[in-house]
């Protein structure tokens, strides 16, 4: 079956493509660009998508996402966290390691990979962990890993503590041209922190956890970094000092990219007021300033790419002491207006952001995605940036609805979302 | 005015008419306390749950009396914390509570927010009774119960907070009230304990203890958790008390008639000096008994409260 997309406002930021247009999908691939839709629509073999006054991109690509398969199930599966990147317009989505058990040898990559390939509706790809059982002690089986499928290597959430540690990872990933992805944060300067440190916490008397405690970690990541020649990505970035650190680092050539979340760009750590555990993540929300610089680093290029961090937990993981509850909110489905929020404020213009979600992250970790290139599988999304939509958490298709975001009235509903060219998500 | 709260969470939340509201209510519940029969109607037929996460002798024997003085039932749930959170979660246990009836509960919980969570999912009342590092409402107005009631006003009085304001629930509480009703606070201990922001809730810091009580009209001194030592607030007990603990040779800038006030059980020795301690041991009676008429005050604004809704 091949499909046509007819009429819509194509933009491909990978090949500089902003221009109405057709697209022909044939075979799971770009076919072309035909100047007419005319003689397709009389094709009973062909089917028609009208995507007039829409935009049609390429599928969306996030490099951040926790399905929570193996082990914690009741959280997220691969399958429902692929319907829930497919409804947000996600066609590729990369998976951090930290499942149960972890993601730290060749048979664990090759458990999601089967699972991601039998039930799976988008493009999954593992990042397999940097030390065995994200331990921060001795290295995982990178190598295997890479030759199982994973893209990357991060130990997300387990910060690697031990500098000669990190120094060997970043190492040892040359052989395979893998970045070391960072979840930067000094562990012991952030405590028993649940929140950021600042007027907030203090006044609700939550154990803070600084920015120094991010900003520290990206310096000494960017200094081994630089020691090593590895390439380094920096995942979440949440605070001014990290933003500042990544532009001189950059500057001065070292191979180091970073991302930002929806939620660090939106909400400020005023969003706990009242302990709401849906605005508890690592890093936490945080203050103004933070805010302003994230949203300046994605202007001037400093941060190359928006990932969501989605981390769904239960409902009744989340119902409890503020201090008890984990950490992560849902990102998946609120990650594109939540964006289209940079466009109306004139942060970025709308090509921009959707390179920022799209051929941008996507070469962070040389996945190939993200563009519309004739050839190239025909994996695009097809939405409305100008529809108004409220966003309702018992509509996600995730399996957890912890999102802080429920109830927000934003613009930009995904209608459809193709992956080899089938289409796997319609609104 | 009326007071028109479900629960009492904090200070912070409430206005100065309605802290004064409290402290005037207390007043009359003061009287009770004065008479053969100490029994007031007013929570008859209501079921109180004294919910308490950590040990507590002085707050939970100060609420049951007051519960007890204004007839309601009361029900005493005291769990340790460990034991707990392998087991039932917070909100089933308060639920079961609330099956049993229990319509008011008074909730002491190590964590911060804890009664917030309570307060949004259940159909009860609830007053916090401590919780974490972030108020202690009930002890902050029997302080300032106290502080009235032996100064005559509370507007313009110079009142220092001393010790461990970054884990003090009693320091949140204190100074939210206090400023809120006019005082000018200020707060003293060593930089690892008082926490950077907390001059955004309007209290000025200050490192050096006899630069802080200068020309101070009330002290209250903050308890020292023994077990802060451990960590790496400071280098020894010993020394903390001999920068910040309270001494004659210390008091020497304050005002002539300062009040010291602890909200106990005190460390002798080592924020107060013995003969110190013995002399505020009277206000330090005063506000145990005034804790019971402005628990009983709570409650009484609390229920009327329910009753206009």
């Amino acid at each position: 079956m091949s499909i046509l997309i007819k009429g819509g406002r194509i933009i491909d930021p990978s090949q500089g493509i902003d221009e109405k247009g057709n697209i022909l999908i044939e075979n799971g691939k770009i076919k072309s660009f035909p100047k007419t839709a005319k003689k397709f629509e009389k094709d009973s073999k062909v089917k028609v998508i009208d995507a007039k006054g829409k935009v049609v991109s390429p599928g969306l690509v996030d490099i951040h996402v926790h399905l929570r398969e193996p082990g914690f199930e009741h959280k997220e599966t691969i399958s429902s966290g692929c319907k829930s990147a497919a409804a947000g317009g996600f066609t590729s989505i990369v998976c951090m390691p930290n499942t149960n058990p972890v993601n730290d040898n060749a048979s664990v990559t090759e458990y999601i990979l089967l699972k991601a390939r039998t039930e799976g509706i988008v493009n999954v790809y593992p990042i397999g962990a940097i030390t065995k059982g994200e331990m921060g002690e001795t290295l995982a089986q990178i190598g295997e890993m890479y030759e199982a499928g994973c893209v990357g290597v991060s130990d997300d959430g387990m910060p690697v503590m031990d500098s000669k540690v990190m120094r060997h990872a970043m190492e040892y990933v040359q052989a395979f041209d893998i970045p070391v992805i960072s979840h930067a944060e000094d562990k012991n300067l952030s405590g028993t922190g649940v929140m950021n440190e600042g007027e907030v916490s203090t006044q609700l008397g939550l154990v803070g956890i600084p920015c120094a405690s991010e900003d520290v970690m990206v310096s000494r990541d960017i200094m081994v970094a630089e020691l090593t020649g590895a390439r380094l990505h920096i995942c979440h970035v949440s605070t001014a000092g990290s933003v500042r650190l990544i532009k001189a680092a950059k500057k001065r050539g070292v191979k180091v990219t970073a991302e930002v979340t929806p939620h660090h760009f939106i909400l400020t750590d005023e969003a706990v007021n009242e302990y709401d555990t849906n605005a508890k993540m690592n890093p936490p929300l945080r203050g103004k300033k933070d805010r302003k610089a994230v949203i300046e680093g994605l202007k001037d290029g400093t941060l190359d790419a928006i990932a969501t961090d989605h981390a769904p937990h239960s409902e009744d993981e989340k119902k409890v002491e503020f201090d008890l509850a984990p950490f992560g909110i849902v990102g998946l489905e609120t990650a594109l207006p939540l964006s289209l929020k940079l466009v109306e404020d004139g942060v970025l213009t709308l090509s921009q952001m959707i390179s920022k979600l799209t051929d941008s992250p996507s070469k962070i970790l040389n996945l190939g995605k993200g563009t519309l290139e004739i050839g190239c599988a025909a994996d695009v999304v097809i939405f409305d940036p100008e529809k108004e939509i409220t966003i309702e958490r018992n509509k996600f298709h995730s399996k957890s609805k912890n999102s802080p975001f429920h109830g927000w009235s934003l613009k930009g509903l995904v209608e459809h979302t193709i992956v080899d060219g089938k289409v796997v998500y319609s609104a | 005015m009326t007071f028109e709260r479900k629960h009492i969470l904090g200070l912070e939340e409430l206005s100065a008419e309605e802290i004064t509201l409290i402290l005037d209510t207390a007043e009359s519940m003061k009287e009770v306390s004065t008479r053969d029969v100490k029994k007031v109607p007013a929570l008859r037929g209501v079921t109180v749950c004294n919910l308490f996460y950590e040990p507590s002798t002085r707050t939970r024997s100060s609420f049951e009396i007051a519960e007890k003085r204004l007839s309601a039932d009361v029900l005493n749930f005291t769990l340790s914390h460990s034991s707990v959170s392998k087991g039932e979660t917070l909100l089933d246990t308060a639920r079961n509570l609330e099956a049993m009836g229990a319509s008011v509960i008074v909730i002491r919980h190590p964590m911060s927010g804890s009664p917030w969570l309570l307060a949004r999912e259940l159909d009860s009342s609830i007053i916090n009774a401590g919780d974490g590092s972030h108020e202690h409402p009930s002890q902050a107005l029997l302080d300032l119960f106290t502080i009235r009631e032996i100064k005559g006003k509370i507007k313009g009085l110079k009142v220092v907070i001393v010790g461990d304001i970054l884990h003090s629930r009693v320091a949140r509480s204190n100074i939210w009230g206090l400023s809120k009703l006019g005082a000018e606070v200020r707060v003293v201990g060593p930089p690892t304990l008082i926490p950077q922001y907390i001059e955004s809730a309007k209290a000025k810091t200050f490192y050096n203890l006899e630069e802080a009580i200068e020309g101070a009209d009330v002290i209250i001194m903050l308890r020292i958790q023994m077990e802060r030592q451990e960590s790496v607030y400071f280098p020894s007990l010993r020394e903390y008390s001999r920068f910040y603990g309270l001494t004659r040779e210390k008091l020497i800038g304050a005002h002539k008639d300062v009040t010291v006030m602890h909200p106990g059980p005190i460390n002798r020795g080592i924020e107060l000096s013995s003969d110190i301690a013995d002399d505020a041991s009277s206000v330090i009676l005063d506000q145990v008994s005034n804790g019971i008429a402005v628990r009983m005050a709570m409650f009484y604004l609390v229920a009327s409260a329910g009753r206009n809704q």
